[in-house]
């Protein structure tokens, strides 16, 4: 089976006077319907992996292909397509925009997108903020929110093109264990149910164990 | 219905920042209002001036005088020899226009082309007390009135009143204020030839030009060549062009064929002219510089917001936002701002000439007016307009190429 995102021997070294490895020889498959976590300690390269696989940035070293089509050679503004269409990204901090209310944050990709009628999109983004109990939420100003209902709405918001991979990024790092769980059981479904690949970073040992497959880091390679 | 995706990111971030945004609005709109007033103001005098000029002197004059010194007759003859003549003198052409006949038979011929000899020269006029140095420029009524609208300027008299009165002369109405005179009046005419004679008041102009007003009196022709002692000279031809902006074309025609120094009108008011280049200089300085201000304000403002929103631009761009959509977004407000700042300077520059049109006052200076002499044209709302837009999207494409270029890896790292 072709990997949803499949990393061959990526390093990522930062030029400079002292150049800095943020990772070395990582190989890495993901699945579709796979949920994975990455673990490590600060420092070992977790989140510098998730924007490797995501897109964001390049590799030194190595290769990223996406649905089996080889990354490299893309262009930024292939790329940026790319994960428009095909990847959802959930941050640590919401990075919702403030002066958007929630359907309209989440109707942002759609709409850069411009795949659907703008009927279509709000209906969508109604639905997907339903689907994550926020349908009374709707029309407020992510000020107007808790923080648990922000990461929700960004997690709308990154699954607004309906994308093939969702990667996240310290999801629950500003969040009670109570949202934190909520948010990774909803990972789960992506995964399990709607057959997404999902890819999230986190310290919590215990979320972690809750994944299909954790993988390690420490110092920049996979232990 | 609803806006692009870009211009509505970029409405709710100025809507977010609202003083400031007003603040930068503000400069823009004053930049175009000054603009149009200014404008309006300046170009009103200056085209007034110029119909005036266009209106009351001749087109192109045709002067007893050459525009370089002939070459001397052993220049010509040793042309390659190096001669060196001390102690030459100009010529004194106390015959006027020679073959002036001739030459008037000759342009009269040339279709859309009206021509009238004179004579002019220096007198000074005696009234009483009062001693006051003049032009006086003889004419031939029925050609004068073709060339100049001195006729249609009498605001007493008539040019037939040069032929029934034995000495007539027509004055300015700036000679009639300054030395009490009035029509009919005698007074006493004094040539540098030394010829006196007294004329009588048969006419009073007011062309509008104060020159002309203050210092031109005009009579008929043959009295003015007793005056100046030159009988049967003519030492200018005035031409009136149906084409007006034909008259520097036609100046340079007339000179290369008789030689003579031969003027347009724009070189005759050449330093009047001259005075607008510099007036305009000044008019496009001033408002570019408030514009300039005021583009450092947009400048100001979109920097700040693209400071403010960088976590926004970094998870647009995670979102797989182009760096054009990004650069796009900023440079749409700066566009706002130029777009919303220009109608609301129209409006006010529309109210600044509507303001300045009624006023009243009693003007002189080059000319005479009762007020601002105005002129209405949709030209200067385009170009104010395009100033505005093109200097506020210049303003805002600089902040928006960083925005554009930042990298979201550093972005979503710095925040998390």
């Amino acid at each position: 089976m072709t990997a949803a995102i499949e990393a061959r021997g990526v390093t990522r070294e930062l030029p400079g006077p002292v150049p800095v490895t943020l990772v070395r020889d990582i190989d890495l498959a993901i699945h579709p319907g796979e949920f994975v976590a990455i673990t490590g300690p600060s420092g070992s390269g977790k989140s510098s992996l998730l924007y490797l696989l995501g897109l964001l940035d390049r590799p030194s070293a190595g290769s990223v292909t996406l649905d089996g089509i080889e990354t490299a050679p893309m262009s930024v503004d292939d790329l940026a397509d790319l994960r428009l269409a095909r990847i959802g990204f959930v941050f640590q901090f919401h990075f919702l925009l403030p002066e958007f209310n929630a359907r309209a944050n989440v109707a942002i990709p759609m709409r850069r997108l411009g795949r659907l009628a703008p009927a279509a999109i709000a209906a969508r983004a109604d639905q997907l903020l339903g689907a994550l109990g926020l349908a009374e939420h709707t029309h407020k100003l992510p000020e107007q929110m808790s923080g648990g209902q922000r990461q929700r709405v960004a997690i709308a918001r990154a699954l607004a093109n309906d994308p093939a991979v969702l990667l996240a990024d310290e999801p629950t790092g500003n969040l009670d264990s109570r949202s934190a769980q909520t948010v990774f059981d909803l990972f789960r479904d992506f995964a399990r149910n709607q057959g997404r690949s999902v890819v999230v970073v986190t310290h919590d040992h215990d979320l972690a164990a809750t994944a299909d497959r954790q993988v390690h880091l420490v110092d920049g390679r996979i232990v | 219905m609803a806006l692009p995706l870009g211009l509505s990111i970029a409405a709710r971030h100025l809507l977010h920042r609202r003083r400031q945004t007003l603040t930068s609005l503000l400069g823009v709109s004053l930049g175009v209002a000054f603009f149009i007033g200014i404008a309006s103001m300046m170009q009103g005098f200056q085209r007034d001036f110029v119909n005036r000029i266009i209106d009351a002197a001749p087109h192109v004059t045709v002067k007893d005088e050459f525009r370089t010194p002939p070459p001397q007759p052993v220049a010509i003859a040793f042309p390659d020899a190096v001669v060196e003549l001390r102690g030459i003198k100009p010529r004194d052409e106390v015959r006027g226009l020679r073959g002036a006949r001739a030459m008037i038979d000759d342009l009269e011929a040339m279709p859309g082309l009206a021509v009238a000899p004179t004579l002019s020269g220096q007198i000074l006029l005696r009234f009483g007390s009062k001693d006051i140095s003049a032009n006086v420029t003889g004419i031939v009524p029925e050609k004068e009135r073709r060339v100049t609208k001195l006729e249609k300027d009498l605001i007493a008299g008539s040019l037939e009143g040069l032929y029934t009165a034995a000495n007539g002369i027509i004055i300015g109405e700036g000679i009639a204020i300054k030395a009490g005179i009035g029509m009919d009046d005698m007074i006493s005419v004094v040539s540098p030839a030394g010829v006196v004679l007294r004329m009588k008041v048969v006419g009073i102009f007011r062309s509008g030009i104060t020159l002309m007003d203050n210092f031109d009196t005009y009579a008929l022709m043959k009295k003015a060549q007793i005056l100046q002692n030159r009988p049967n000279v003519i030492n200018r031809i005035r031409i009136r062009l149906a084409d007006v902006e034909q008259a520097a074309d036609m100046a340079r025609t007339i000179e290369a064929r008789y030689g003579y120094r031969t003027e347009s009108w724009q070189e005759q008011s050449s330093n009047i002219l001259g005075i607008f280049v510099i007036q305009n200089g000044i008019m496009y300085s001033t408002v570019g510089a408030i514009l300039i201000v005021a583009c450092f304000g947009i400048f100001n403002v979109i920097s700040t917001v693209v400071y403010e929103k960088t976590r926004d631009i970094g998870i647009l761009k995670s979102m797989g936002f182009r760096d054009a959509d990004i650069r796009r977004i900023f440079v749409y407000e700066g566009l706002i701002v130029g777009i919303v700042g220009m109608v609301i300077g129209w409006a006010l520059g529309y109210a600044i000439v509507e303001g300045l049109g009624a006023i009243r006052f009693n003007m002189e200076g080059f000319v005479r007016a009762q007020g601002f002499v105005l002129y209405r044209t949709p030209k200067h709302y385009v170009i104010s307009g395009l100033m505005a837009v093109t200097a506020s999207t210049f303003a805002a494409w600089l902040p928006a190429r960083r925005a554009s270029r930042l990298n979201p890896v550093d972005i979503v790292r710095g925040a998390a």
